[in-house]
Formats: structure tokens, sequence, C-alpha cells
């Protein structure tokens, strides 16, 4: 289970969370939903420790995540970043496999590429597209691509950050099929942040909605829509009216 | 009203003063940090093969053209000024000291600089600004074990290198010219370089050179590290790698000097 205890941070005079208190049980797939530059993808990068949040506490089942050992603790951890950031100097499979070819989980190189292979057709992509470079690759593909990178070590949790963006609909539909059967068939725990409805909808066990850098409103994907919660409706249904202020 | 128009220029100045100092501080914490890593598993030999070849390899080129045109220059104003008081006969000598401890190490450091901290710091800062960096933390790998030490480590080795071969090429630019257009014999142009060049000429050059290659790595990555975001992040960081870089080759180049002249 991950827990945010009134989790602060500000960079500069900016305050991006003003005390976030989340929890996200083990194996639910938790989908955080809010505007851009509400601190969606600072609350992520504060657990992995990518970020050092200025005061509160979050723990993985109980142990604060900045105590003990960092590689156990990442190797625990999967990302499918919001632009894919494959690294470009690596063929598609050494990216898929960079965990298990170096580190404490490194396997001999043939095993690794066996697996990155498997995790490339799991997410559908051909192994003849393990030898190409990022960079000939469409953005669908490179997100698949991160996809199986972030599962290539069977992780335990799993974070989604905006995996739908920059995707046309029915390739964003088929990334958002895949992370959800993924996840349940590795029974991880996801974290997913993103703005797209459609996949909150796909996702999402429960959602949290993060404005002005606190949590509004948490409950399941069935209570979304009925929920009284004014933010919510704002944002769920798209108006430009609201609490929710909007610059034009 | 009097006190505030005291302090403002004061304020003016202190401020980007403690900024310069904060910008050193965090360069020297950096340093600190790739030199630690240097004795640490893992190693990325990987990584250190391909940063040799493109840092020292591919650099030869460009340090090799600048060292003959240099070497060539050299011996005709050497040749020049030393015919006022008919010293002619020093310029094989003048042109392989001046190569070897000064011209060769300084101005291989400065085209190091200008193609390799530019290329490390574009790299690099791309890499931040892409996410790649925060990607490699995710897959527990240390961003400097990784990107920093690797390439820091192979311009230190491949730079002296480098600065040696710029030497051979540059006092060899004195030769052509010398023979071909200064009538110099070549067998006497050539026995006079041999006889007054010292092995302390070459190995203080070629310790320039390894100084020189740490610092123009050191600066490639801090400042592609510290990219700002977008297009112009990168530009930056590119732009502030390459003349820190080339302020800090002749700064230090000053220091070594004095050091080598003391001793």
């Amino acid at each position: 289970m991950i827990q945010l205890d009134n989790v602060h941070k500000a960079f500069g005079e900016k305050r991006v969370l003003r005390g976030v208190t989340l929890e996200v049980p083990r194996g639910e797939s938790m989908v955080i939903i809010g505007g851009s530059g509400t601190g969606k993808s600072v609350a992520l990068k504060c657990i992995l420790g990518l970020v050092r949040p200025d005061s509160g506490t979050i723990t993985l089942d109980g142990q604060p995540v900045d105590k003990g050992d960092r590689d156990d603790f990442l190797a625990r951890f999967g990302m499918l970043f919001q632009g894919a950031a494959l690294f470009d100097s690596l063929t598609v499979w050494q990216n898929v496999a960079f965990r298990l070819l170096r580190g404490n989980q490194k396997l001999p190189k043939t095993q690794a590429r066996e697996i990155a292979i498997e995790k490339l057709r799991r997410v559908g992509l051909t192994p003849e597209t393990a030898d190409l470079y990022p960079a000939e690759l469409s953005g669908g593909m490179q997100k698949r691509v991160g996809l199986a990178r972030a599962i290539a070590a069977d992780p335990e949790v799993i974070f989604f950050d905006e995996p739908t963006t920059g995707l046309d609909p029915i390739m964003a539909g088929v990334i958002n099929e895949l992370i959800r059967e993924i996840v349940v068939e590795m029974g991880a725990t996801a974290m997913t942040i993103t703005h797209d409805m459609t996949s909150v909808r796909a996702i999402a066990d429960d959602v949290a909605m993060l404005h002005d850098g606190v949590i509004k409103w948490t409950g399941t994907v069935v209570e979304i829509d009925s929920c009284a919660d004014p933010y919510v409706q704002q944002f769920i249904h798209g108006r430009a009216e609201g609490p929710i202020e909007a610059v034009r | 009203m009097s006190a505030a128009l005291l302090t403002r220029p004061l304020a003016a100045i202190g401020r980007p003063v403690l900024a310069g100092l904060a910008s050193v501080g965090r360069m020297v914490l950096f340093a600190v940090a790739v030199f630690s890593h240097l004795f640490r598993p893992p190693w990325y030999w990987r990584e250190f093969a391909h940063a040799v070849m493109t840092i020292g390899w591919y650099s030869l080129p460009v340090v090799g053209l600048t060292a003959l045109f240099t070497g060539g220059a050299l011996a005709l104003q050497i040749y020049d000024g030393s015919s006022r008081f008919s010293a002619e006969a020093a310029v094989p000598s003048i042109v392989a000291i001046g190569m070897a401890r000064e011209l060769g190490p300084v101005l291989g450091g400065l085209m190091v600089a200008a193609r390799v901290a530019s290329s490390i710091a574009a790299e690099i800062g791309t890499m931040k600004v892409t996410e790649q960096i925060d990607a490699l933390v995710t897959l527990s790998t240390n961003p400097i074990k990784y990107l920093a030490v690797p390439r820091v480590l192979a311009a230190t080795v491949t730079v002296p290198v480098l600065v040696a071969v710029g030497d051979s090429i540059g006092i060899m630019g004195g030769w052509l010219v010398g023979v071909n257009r200064l009538d110099f014999n070549s067998a006497a142009y050539l026995k006079n370089t041999v006889d007054f060049l010292e092995a302390a000429d070459v190995a203080s050059g070629v310790a320039k050179g390894a100084v020189f290659g740490f610092l123009v790595a050191l600066m490639g990555c801090y400042y592609g590290m510290n990219s700002g975001r977008g297009a112009q992040g990168v530009g930056k960081a590119t732009k502030l790698a390459v003349v820190s870089a080339s302020v800090l080759i002749l700064g230090s180049n000053y220091i070594l000097t004095e050091l080598f002249f003391s001793a």
C-alpha cells in the first residue's frame, strides 16, 4: 500500500503540493485526475524520490520511501513516462531489458533479450521491432515499448504518467486496454495520472481529484458520475464554468 | 530613503556574486560526486568505450588540423621575429617547445571544448528534458555514474593522447613550412627539434591535456544535467558548457604553467 500523508512541495514561491493525503491500496488501480499544472506529476515523482517533498510522509507498505536501500526500493517500481523517455542510443530490446542488463537483477544477455521480446509481444509489438532504435518508431509504438520496459522486471507497483497524451483516440484506447489487462494479470498496484476521462474509465478502480495542491475528492470509478463534488463534476464534463478557474 | 539608495546598488552587486558562488559550489559538489563514483562499482565499461571513441577518436581530425596549421603559422612567425637578430636557427626548437608546452594542449583543449563539451551538454540536456534521466533513476541507475563518469574518465584519458598526437602534427606543420617555405635543410630541422625538445616539455603539455579533458567533460555533464526546459534551456546549457570549459582551460593553463615553471 502506498500512503501519502500531508505532503507539501514548493518550487521557489510556487506551492505545488499543499498537503496531499492519499492512500492507494495494494493491487488497486488508482487514477489521479486534475488539470495541467496541479501537481499530479510532482506527487508521483515525490513517491519515487525524483523530487524530495518539503514536508509530510510517504510510505510503501508502512516503510518510509526515503529510508532503506534505494535500489531495492526502486526495483519494486515500473514507470511509463509521458513521452515514453526511451533511451535514444539503445535499441528497443536494450531499452526494455535495461534493468535486466545491469544492477542487482542482471541476467545473461541472451536471457534478457528473450524476456524483452516476450514483453514486446505482450504489448503487441513483433520481435522485428527489437533491433530498431526508438527514433524509428511511431508515438504509439514508443508508448508500447515504454510500457514493455515498465513491466520488464515484473514490478509490484506501476506508475503511468499521462499514458494516452499525444496519441490518436484508437491508439489511446489500445494503450488503455493494455494497461488494464497488464495490471490485472500482474496483480500490480497501479497509479496513473491523467486528464483523459476515457483513460480514467478504462483503467481506474479508484479515482482521486487533485486541485490546487490538495486532494479534493476520492472515490471509486463507479461513483464518479454521481458524486456531488463541484470540482469533479466540472472536470469530468469539461465545463468552462465552475469552481476551477480556467484562464481564457 | 537614503539607506535604500545606498543598499540597492550593493544588493545589485551582491545578488550575482552570491549566485556565482552558489554555482561554483554546485559545480564543486558535482565534481566530487563524479570523482567519488569513479572508485565505486558498478562501472559501465560499454559506455566508457563509446565515450573514448566519440571524445577521443572522433576529435582527432579537428585537433590534428588545428595543430598542423598552428605549427606552420608558428614557424613563419618565429622565423620573422628571430631573423631580426639573426637567430633563424632557433625556429625548429621554439616551434617544438611552443607546441609541446603551450599551443598543443591549449588549442587542442579549446577545440575539444568546442566539439565535446557542446555535444555532451546537448545530449544530456535533451535526455533531461525528455525525462530520460528520471527514467534512469527509476531503473535503479545512478545518472552520474552512468552518464558523467564514463565521459569524464574518457576525456581525462584521451585528451592527453590527443595532445601528444597534436604536438607531433604541429611540429610536422612547422617542419613542412620550414623546409618548403623557409629553405631549412630537412635533416637539420629535425635534428634541431630533437636536440632541444626535452621530455619535461612534452610531459607538462600532456599533463595539462588530462586536466583540460577532465574540465571539458565535467562542464558538459554539469550543464547538461542542470539544463533548463525546452530547446532554449538545452541551448543555454550548451553555450554555458562551452564558455565555462574554455575559460577554465585558459585559467587552469596559467596556474599549471606557474606550477611547472616553479618546479
